[in-house]
């Protein structure tokens, strides 16, 4: 078998002597979408942090494209193409749409930046529209979009994704659902960290279910979503 | 009655002197957009400026303008060495622990130029310090026309480079989102010492403009950086047309106070100014739209 794109070991991750990660096991496969479920406080945040650099794990290994970012930091990390677009999308509220796109690749330099906007502004046709506004004048959705296509700027091999849908109507999430499976199609690995259950399994291959800083369930996304404690815990069924 | 022309001359002779006070206003309103905190070692950083253009001029022989671009490169090293070096280590990114740190730096700068140079005041002589030309029927001082070009050039060089350079938009972003900005691979420890190096870079330049006709002591930066506060508030914490603006604003007000109210009584303009653009917009007159 081939090694998988992101592997990552015996995870373990806090803040000073609060442990919120006790051991994860992860793993993404070229290609693939893979879900991480779970309530609000299991750690997601916490596992998104390590994985981009911005926490330092205190165990574990990451493993990315074949190398090893465990203690990498921040801007290797985005180098090596592994890129986290954050929950509350953090964009530049102070710099126009255009500005913060191209910031996306601050780590690529100008090399071929012109055709990966081209191609953002392909799938973003809103942010066309809207290249000299300030970021911070956006709607959420917009700005949701801004983060992601700021995302696809570095040319990512595998994007987080941490709670995309987070404060968006039903309409929106459905837009932003349908844009991930777009993505995914054309090739992109994404590993999705959400609470929105129903509609992430349905566009997942496979699903890591999250409970106080543990994987309590992992499968395939069709599995996940038969299964009896999944549906109790967070579909009310 | 004062005469219409000693009124114009007071103006433009305001004007040409705020272009050095929003050269020094630009450094300290950078390094507060940027790093979040007022930088008490701004007078000091000034002074030291002044020393070494003054040890170019008389040392080396060289002329103060060819000693600037020099002090801007030498003051920049300062600046982003002392950030890098002092004042990240000691405060550990903590707002309140890097003020504290650039006022320790001034008090160790003052005190040192008072044992290297003693509190004496020193002058440079140049050809052209008292060199006046003729516009209408105003007489301007060449060395003020001169550091007043220097300055809006220099401003708008900053501007650009902040507008449209990539390490520019980085400066920006790691103002208001830093960890955004570490999203996206930028190192804001990184951005915080070049900012502070291009701020410090600010007061080289301003110490080589002011020399022609301005004396040096370990003292010096008091005179300048009390106003230098003053104009980065009243134009807005962080914004660079609010610096430029202020400092013409606080110049012209300066000179003019001088002239109504006689040289004592003159800086009281300024205060004035001052607590009238807070009364009426609090935020300075530009919001520091960073």
């Amino acid at each position: 078998m081939t090694d998988p794109l992101l592997s990552v070991r015996e995870l373990r991750a806090g803040y000073g002597p609060f442990q919120v990660l006790h051991g994860i096991d992860l793993d993404v496969a070229q290609g693939e979408i893979v879900a991480v479920l779970g309530a609000n406080g299991v750690g997601k945040t916490t596992l998104n942090r390590a994985l981009s650099g911005l926490l330092a794990p205190s165990g574990g290994t990451i493993r990315f494209g074949g190398a090893d970012l465990t203690r990498a930091d921040h801007a290797a990390i985005v180098r090596a193409g592994l890129i986290h677009v954050p929950e509350g999308r953090r964009v530049f509220p102070n710099l126009s749409v255009r500005e913060n796109l191209l910031l996306g690749a601050y780590v690529r330099g100008r090399a071929d930046r012109a055709a990966t906007l081209e191609r953002v502004l392909t799938i973003f046709p809103r942010l066309r529209e809207r290249l000299t506004q300030h970021a911070g004048s956006m709607s959420g959705g917009e700005q949701q979009m801004l983060a992601i296509g700021r995302g696809l700027m570095g040319q990512p091999r595998l994007l987080i994704l941490d709670e995309p849908s987070l404060g968006l109507s039903p309409r929106l999430t459905e837009d932003l659902f349908d844009l991930i499976a777009t993505l995914h199609r054309d090739g992109l690995s994404i590993l999705l960290v959400e609470q929105n259950v129903v509609q992430s399994l349905a566009i997942a291959q496979r699903a890591y279910v999250i409970e106080h800083g543990h994987v309590a369930l992992s499968g395939s996304a069709a599995q996940l979503g038969e299964d009896p404690r999944l549906r109790a815990a967070y579909l009310g069924l | 009655m004062i005469s219409l022309s000693i009124l114009e001359a007071g103006l433009v002779n305001g004007l040409l002197t705020g272009g050095v006070y929003a050269l020094v206003a630009l450094g300290l309103t950078l390094i507060y957009g940027v790093l979040h905190i007022v930088n008490f070692a701004h007078g000091s950083l000034l002074m030291i400026a002044m020393f070494g253009g003054w040890m170019l001029v008389s040392w080396a022989h060289l002329d103060p303008y060819a000693a600037l671009p020099l002090m801007v490169v030498i003051m920049f090293v300062i600046g982003w060495g002392l950030y890098a070096g002092v004042i990240g280590r000691i405060s550990g990114g903590d707002d309140r622990r890097i003020l504290l740190a650039t006022l320790g730096v001034a008090i160790v700068l003052d005190n040192l130029a008072l044992v290297l140079f003693t509190g004496d005041t020193r002058t440079i002589e140049t050809p052209y310090q008292f060199a006046v030309v003729e516009a209408g029927p105003l007489l301007l001082s060449v060395p003020k026309l001169i550091s007043f070009g220097v300055a809006i050039v220099l401003a708008l060089l900053l501007w650009a480079f902040m507008a449209l350079t990539d390490t520019g938009r980085a400066i920006r972003a790691v103002a208001r989102e830093p960890d955004g900005a570490r999203l996206v691979g930028i190192r804001p420890g990184r951005i915080f010492a070049l900012s502070y190096g291009i701020g410090i870079a600010c007061l080289g330049a301003a110490g080589c403009l002011l020399l022609p006709s301005f004396y040096v002591s370990p003292q010096v930066g008091n005179v300048f950086v009390l106003t230098a506060f003053t104009i980065v508030v009243l134009g807005g914490m962080g914004s660079f047309p609010g610096a430029v603006v202020g400092g013409l604003l606080i110049g012209v007000t300066e000179s003019l106070g001088g002239l109504f109210l006689g040289e004592s009584l003159g800086p009281i303009g300024i205060s004035l100014v001052f607590i009238l653009v807070l009364l009426f917009r609090p935020t300075g007159l530009f919001r520091a739209a960073r």
